[in-house]
C-alpha cells in the first residue's frame, strides 16, 4: 500500500518533469486507435453489409424456376421475418396500333408492394428528370419502365402500355434497380409491375420460363437460420443468393475496406510499441543514476521493481482509459462526419473494441516497456561512486520477445485476419533488423578511418561528424533504424496510402463499362465497329463467345450430382460461354501454369470456377457444343478482376480449338448519359443484338468503393500520428549524449561553428540513410500490399523516391538545428552539472 | 563526543581485479577501526584506492577479501538487499557530484529516503532539515535552478534526515568553489557534532582532512599513515 501510494507520488514527480510525455502518448494513441479503429470497423462494416444487402434488394434471396412451395413462405413468417414476393419472365410489350404499333421485348418484373426490402426503387417523371426513391412498388393497373422502353415504345409517363392480354398505364420512369446488378444477364429493358396483375396478363402458362422470388430480410441471426433451412429444403431448379454469390464485387470492396482497417490499426500499435520501447529506453538511462541513489538511500531490489512497475501500470491504466475514451470520441466524430455518405444510421457500438483497445495499451507497456525496466533494478549502488558501473544494457530482441509475441497475438485476434497479421508481423520484424543491419553497415563504411580522411580533407567539422558517426555506429545504428521505421510509417501512410487507394478506386474506376453487348455475328464485327466511329465512340474490343456444356473431366462423364456445392452444381447444370484467344486478356492475371501454344489443345481456366469444380492443372475437360465436342488440358489459371466490370470468361481456349464452333461476340464500353438515342439507333440497324445497361451497377459499385476509402482515410491520422512519435521518441533517445558531448568540446575550446558542424555532418549522413531505407521500405511494403493483401497494381511512385530521401535529410537538419541551439543557449557548464 | 565501541570495523580488505591478462591490486590488507562520533579522513593520490574503501566500507562494492562489520552487522553475510536495507536505516552518503535526483524538487530529494522507508512524517521531516541547511526559501526548486553550493546542501540534508549513524563523504567539495566549499565543510562538522553522527570522508584537501579527528593516508592500496 505505501509502496503504492509512493509509485503514485513519484508518476506525479516524474509526470511533471515531462519525463513520462512519449511513453504516455504512445499509449493513448496505440489505444485510441485500436479502439477506434474496432468500433469504427464493427460499425462499418456492419453498415455496409447491410447497405450491400441493398444492392440484393432483402437479406437473403430464394429463387425458383418454378412457383416456391407455400411452406417456404410460411418459414419466412415462422422466423419473425418480412417477406416480400416476386416473378420475372420475358415478355413483348406493344404501344399503338396498326401503322404506329411499337413492339419490343420486356424484362417483366412482377412485385408485391412492399419489394424491395432493403434499399428503394428510384423513379423519376420523365427520361433525365431528377429522381427521387419510392416509397412502395408500382400501384395495380401500373408499369414502371426503364428509359430504353420509353425511347422504343415512344410510351412516356401518363401513357398505355400492353402486355399480354391487359392493358398499363406507364406511372414512372425506373432509373435505379438496386437488384439490377445482381444479373448482367437480365438482358431485356425492364419493365416493373405489381404481382397481383400478372394473373390479368395470362402470360404465365404452364411452361413459360418465369423465375419465382421470396426476398426476407430482418436479424442476421434469424436470415442465416432460414439459409440453413432453405439448403436443406431446396428442391431442383432452387437456389439461395446472398450477398457473397449475388454480389461479388461489392463483396470484394468490403473485403478490402476491413483489411485497409486492420492494417492501420496493426501498424499504429506496433509503431506505437517501438515508440513506448525507446521512450522507456530514454526513461531508464535519465533514471539509473536516481536508482543507484535510491540503493543507496536503502531501497532493495524488489522494492525499486515494485516501485517503478507500480507507476508504470500506474499510468498505463491510466493512459489506456484515456485512449479508450478518446478512441470512443473519434470513432463517433468519424461515424458523424460519415452519416452523409454513409447514408444510414450506423449500428450501436460493441463493448469488445474497448476492451481489446485497454488489452492493446497494457500489453504494449508491459511488454515494451517492462524489459527496459528491469534493469533499473539491478542498478548497482556503486554507480554512484564509479559512474560507469550499471549502464544501460541495449535491449536484445529476445527481452522483447515475450511482448511481441502476446501483441502479434492480440492484433492478429483484433484485426481477425491471420494472414493480414502475420504479413505486417512479420513484415515489421525483418524490417527492423534490416534496417538496423544496413545501417550499422553503411555508417561502419562511410566512417570508416580511410573514407573519412578522403571525405573530410582538412574539415574539422567533417572529421569530427564522421569520426561520430563511427563511435556510435551501434546506437547510430539503432536511431537510424528506429528513425527509418517511422519515417517508413509516415511515408507509407502519405505516399503509399495515396497510391493504393488511387489503385483501388481504378479497380471500379468512373469510366468504367457501363452497357454491355450480346450478339455480335462475325459478320457484323465489321459493320458495328464502324457504327462505333461513325458515332464518336471509341471502338470497343468484340470477344468471340461460344456457348457450351461441361461434358467430362479426365474422360469421366460429369453430373450435377456429384458435386454437393450448390454453386458448383448450378455451374455444371449451365453453358458455359467460352472465348478464344492467342493472348490472355490484359485485364487477367495469371497465377499459376503457363499460357497455352496456339497450336495445342489446351485452356486456361478461372481460379475460382477450377476450386469450386475441383479441376487441377492437366485435368482434360471436355465440352459439348451443339451436337459436336472438343477436348483440351488445363494448363493455366487466371485471376478475373470481377469489379473491373469488364468481360470476362471462365474458360479461353487457343482459337483453332474453337473457330468451327458458332460464336457471336459480346463487348462491354462506356456510353455517356444520354446516348440511349445511339444505342436505340445500333439495336433498331442490328435488331439481333441486345445492349445491357450495367451503368447502375457501377454506380452502384462506385458508391461503395468511395465510402469505404473515406472511411479508411479518416483512420490512417491514428497510425500517422504514431508513426510522428516513433520519430520523435527516435530523435530525443540520443539528445542527452549528445549535448553532454557538445558540452565537453565546447569546454576544450571547439567554436560554435565547430561543434554544430560536426553535429550536421553526422545527422545529415543519418538523415539521408534513414529517408533512403524509409523510401526502399515504404515502397517494398506497398507493393506487397497491394499485390498480396489488395490484389491491385500500384505503380511505382517516383515523387515517393524524392520525397521520402528528402524528408530524412530535412527532419534530421531541423533536429540538428533545434538541438545547436539549446547547446550553444545553454552554458557548457550547466550543461555538464545536469548531465554528468 | 567519542564513545568507546566501533560502529565500523573492516579487517584485511583486499580488493583485486582482472585487468586485460593481470590482476590489478586495489587494495591489501586494510584495518580500520571508527568509534561511534569519530569524524576520520581518507586521504591519498589520485589511483591509491580511496573511493574503492569507501565503496566497500559502505557496502557498495564487495572486497576480494576481509570482512566489515557496521552497526553490529558483518556487512558481507548480508545478501544486497539486506545491506541496502542496513545502509536506509543507518548509512547517509554525501558524493562529490550530489547525486540529487533532476526530476525531484530540492524537498522531494530529501524526502526520498523516508518515503523508501516508509514514514509518515516524511515531509515534515525534511522541511525541518532544508531549515536546517539554510533553504527553507528553495523548498521547490529543482536541482537544475540550484547552485552547486546549494545542490551540495540539499544533499547533506538528504544524508541527515534519517539521522545515521555513519556518514560516508566522498570528496563533497570536490565540485565546489572556495567559499561554497567552506560553508558546506562548516555544515557538515555542525551537523555531524549535532547528531553525534560518526564521519569518514575522502578527499584530497590535506586543510580539510587536518580537521577531522583522525586521517588515515593510503598509497597504492595499503595504509601508509592512521
Amino acid at each position: 500500500m505505501k509502496t503504492l501510494a509512493l509509485a503514485w507520488r513519484m508518476l506525479a514527480r516524474d509526470w511533471r518533469a515531462g519525463e513520462l510525455r512519449v511513453l504516455a502518448a504512445a499509449l493513448v494513441i496505440a489505444v485510441a486507435s485500436v479502439t477506434s479503429v474496432g468500433f469504427f470497423a464493427d460499425r462499418v462494416s456492419r453498415a455496409l453489409v447491410r447497405d450491400a444487402h441493398q444492392l440484393l434488394g432483402a437479406d437473403l434471396v430464394l429463387v425458383s424456376d418454378h412457383p416456391w412451395q407455400p411452406e417456404v413462405a410460411s418459414e419466412i413468417g415462422r422466423l419473425g421475418l418480412e417477406r416480400a414476393e416476386g416473378l420475372t419472365f420475358i415478355s413483348m410489350a406493344q404501344t399503338g396500333a396498326g401503322e404506329t404499333a411499337r413492339g419490343q421485348l420486356a424484362g417483366v418484373k412482377a412485385v408485391s408492394e412492399n419489394y424491395p426490402l432493403r434499399g428503394r426503387l428510384r423513379i423519376a417523371p420523365a427520361p433525365n428528370a431528377p429522381d427521387a426513391p419510392a416509397a412502395t412498388g408500382p400501384a395495380r393497373g401500373t408499369v414502371w419502365i426503364e428509359e430504353r422502353l420509353v425511347t422504343a415504345l415512344e410510351a412516356p409517363v401518363g401513357s398505355k402500355l400492353r402486355l399480354g392480354a391487359a392493358s398499363f398505364e406507364v406511372a414512372a420512369v425506373i432509373t435505379l434497380e438496386p437488384e439490377r446488378g445482381a444479373n448482367f444477364f437480365n438482358i431485356a429493358p425492364r419493365l416493373v409491375m405489381h404481382a397481383a396483375d400478372v394473373a390479368e396478363t395470362r402470360l404465365v402458362q404452364t411452361g413459360s420460363r418465369v423465375w419465382y422470388y421470396l426476398y426476407a430480410a430482418g436479424a442476421r441471426e434469424r436470415v442465416a437460420a432460414l439459409e440453413t433451412w432453405a439448403r436443406a429444403h431446396l428442391a431442383r431448379g432452387q437456389r439461395v443468393d446472398n450477398l457473397e454469390s449475388g454480389r461479388p464485387e461489392v463483396r470484394a470492396a468490403i473485403d478490402r475496406a476491413e483489411r485497409f482497417l486492420g492494417l492501420t490499426a496493426l501498424l499504429a500499435a506496433i509503431l506505437a510499441g517501438v515508440a513506448i520501447a525507446l521512450g522507456t529506453r530514454r526513461y531508464v538511462e535519465r533514471h539509473l543514476d536516481g536508482c543507484a541513489v535510491m540503493r543507496c538511500l536503502g531501497a532493495t531490489q524488489s522494492q525499486l521493481l515494485a516501485l517503478y512497475g507500480s507507476e508504470f501500470v500506474l499510468l498505463g491504466v491510466g493512459a489506456c482509459a484515456l485512449g479508450s475514451l478518446a478512441g470512443i470520441g473519434a470513432q463517433s466524430a468519424i461515424a458523424a462526419a460519415l452519416g452523409e455518405v454513409l447514408r444510414a444510421d450506423l449500428p450501436a457500438p460493441a463493448a469488445l473494441p474497448a476492451l481489446q483497445g485497454f488489452l492493446v495499451g497494457l500489453v504494449l507497456l508491459l511488454g515494451f516497456a517492462l524489459p527496459p525496466l528491469v534493469q533499473l533494478k539491478n542498478v548497482p549502488a556503486l554507480r554512484v561512486i564509479r559512474r560507469e558501473s550499471g549502464a544501460f544494457k541495449r535491449g536484445t530482441l529476445a527481452m522483447y520477445a515475450a511482448g511481441l509475441a502476446a501483441l502479434s497475438a492480440l492484433l492478429i485476434w483484433q484485426a481477425g485476419d491471420v494472414r493480414l497479421g502475420m504479413l505486417v508481423v512479420g513484415g515489421f520484424g525483418i524490417a527492423v533488423l534490416g534496417y538496423a543491419a544496413i545501417a550499422w553497415l553503411a555508417l561502419r563504411l562511410v566512417a570508416s578511418a580511410a573514407v573519412a580522411r578522403r571525405l573530410a580533407g582538412g574539415s574539422i567539422a567533417l572529421r569530427y561528424g564522421l569520426a561520430n558517426l563511427r563511435r556510435h555506429a551501434r546506437g547510430n545504428a539503432i536511431q537510424v533504424a528506429s528513425l527509418a521505421l517511422g519515417l517508413t510509417a509516415v511515408l507509407l501512410l502519405s505516399f503509399t496510402r495515396n497510391d493504393l487507394v488511387e489503385a483501388w478506386r481504378r479497380s471500379a474506376p468512373p469510366d468504367a463499362p457501363n452497357r454491355f453487348l450480346l450478339g455480335v455475328q462475325p459478320e457484323q464485327l465489321a459493320p458495328v465497329r464502324e457504327f462505333f466511329a461513325a458515332h464518336r465512340i471509341e471502338v470497343p474490343d468484340l470477344y468471340p463467345m461460344v456457348r457450351g456444356r461441361l461434358s467430362a473431366v479426365n474422360g469421366r462423364k460429369v453430373s450435377e450430382s456429384d458435386f454437393a456445392e450448390e454453386r458448383a452444381r448450378r455451374l455444371v447444370e449451365r453453358e458455359f460461354n467460352l472465348s478464344f484467344s492467342e493472348q490472355p486478356p490484359a485485364h487477367n492475371v495469371l497465377s499459376a501454369g503457363r499460357w497455352f501454344a496456339p497450336a495445342a489443345r489446351e485452356i486456361s481456366v478461372e481460379e475460382g470456377i477450377a476450386q469450386t469444380l475441383g479441376w487441377k492443372l492437366g485435368d482434360e475437360l471436355t465440352f459439348s457444343v451443339g451436337a459436336d465436342s472438343f477436348s483440351a488440358r488445363l494448363t493455366s489459371l487466371r485471376q478475373l478482376r470481377w469489379d473491373s466490370m469488364k468481360v470476362n470468361f471462365f474458360v479461353i481456349a487457343p482459337p483453332r480449338l474453337l473457330e468451327g464452333f458458332p460464336a457471336s461476340y459480346i463487348s462491354a464500353y462506356r456510353v455517356d448519359p444520354g446516348s440511349e438515342r445511339v444505342m436505340n439507333e445500333l439495336t433498331a440497324r442490328f435488331p439481333n443484338l441486345t445492349i445491357v445497361d450495367v451503368g447502375a451497377a457501377v454506380k452502384q459499385a462506385q458508391g461503395v468503393i468511395d465510402q469505404v476509402i473515406t472511411a479508411v482515410q479518416y483512420v490512417f491520422v491514428f497510425a500517422l500520428g504514431a508513426g510522428l512519435l516513433v520519430l520523435y521518441a527516435a530523435l530525443v533517445a540520443t539528445e542527452d549524449e549528445r549535448r553532454r558531448e557538445a558540452a565537453v568540446m565546447r569546454v576544450h575550446g571547439a567554436s560554435r561553428r565547430q561543434v554544430t558542424g560536426s553535429q550536421r555532418v553526422e545527422f545529415l549522413a543519418m538523415g539521408l540513410l534513414a529517408g533512403v531505407l524509409a523510401t526502399a521500405g515504404a515502397a517494398a511494403i506497398g507493393q506487397l500490399l497491394a499485390r498480396r493483401v489488395f490484389e491491385l497494381d500500384l505503380p511505382p511512385s517516383p515523387a515517393l523516391w524524392i520525397v521520402g530521401p528528402l524528408a530524412g535529410v530535412a527532419l534530421l537538419s531541423l533536429n540538428a538545428w533545434i538541438s545547436a541551439r539549446k547547446v550553444l543557449t545553454a552554458s557548457p557548464a550547466l550543461t555538464l552539472r545536469e548531465t554528468v | 563526543m567519542i564513545g568507546s565501541e566501533a560502529v565500523l570495523r573492516a579487517r584485511d580488505i583486499g580488493k583485486t581485479v582482472r585487468s586485460g591478462s593481470s590482476d590489478l591490486v586495489i587494495l591489501r590488507d586494510v584495518h580500520l577501526e571508527v568509534r561511534a562520533g569519530e569524524a576520520l579522513a581518507i586521504v591519498g593520490a589520485s589511483g591509491s584506492g580511496k573511493s574503492t574503501l569507501l565503496a566497500i566500507l559502505a557496502g557498495l562494492d564487495t572486497p576480494t577479501t576481509g570482512s566489515v562489520t557496521l552497526d553490529g552487522a558483518s556487512l558481507f553475510a548480508l545478501d544486497e538487499d539486506a545491506r541496502a536495507e542496513l545502509r536506509g536505516r543507518a548509512v547517509g552518503f554525501v558524493f562529490q557530484s550530489f547525486q540529487l535526483l533532476p526530476a525531484l524538487t530540492a524537498l522531494e530529494n530529501v524526502m526520498l529516503p523516508l518515503e523508501l522507508a516508509g514514514r509518515a512524517d516524511a515531509e515534515d521531516a525534511a522541511r525541518a532539515m532544508l531549515e536546517r541547511v539554510g533553504l527553507a526559501g528553495r523548498l521547490g526548486h529543482y536541482p537544475k535552478h540550484l547552485s552547486g553550493g546549494e545542490q551540495q546542501r540539499v544533499a547533506l540534508a538528504r544524508a541527515f534526515v534519517v539521522r545515521p549513524k555513519l556518514l560516508l563523504a566522498d570528496e563533497p567539495t570536490g565540485s565546489l568553489d572556495a567559499a561554497s566549499g567552506e560553508a558546506v565543510i562548516e555544515l557538515i562538522f555542525e551537523l555531524n557534532r549535532g547528531s553525534g553522527t560518526t564521519l569518514i570522508m575522502v578527499t584530497h584537501d590535506e586543510q580539510l582532512a587536518q580537521r577531522c579527528g583522525r586521517v588515515v593516508r593510503l598509497a597504492a592500496g595499503r595504509i601508509a599513515e592512521s
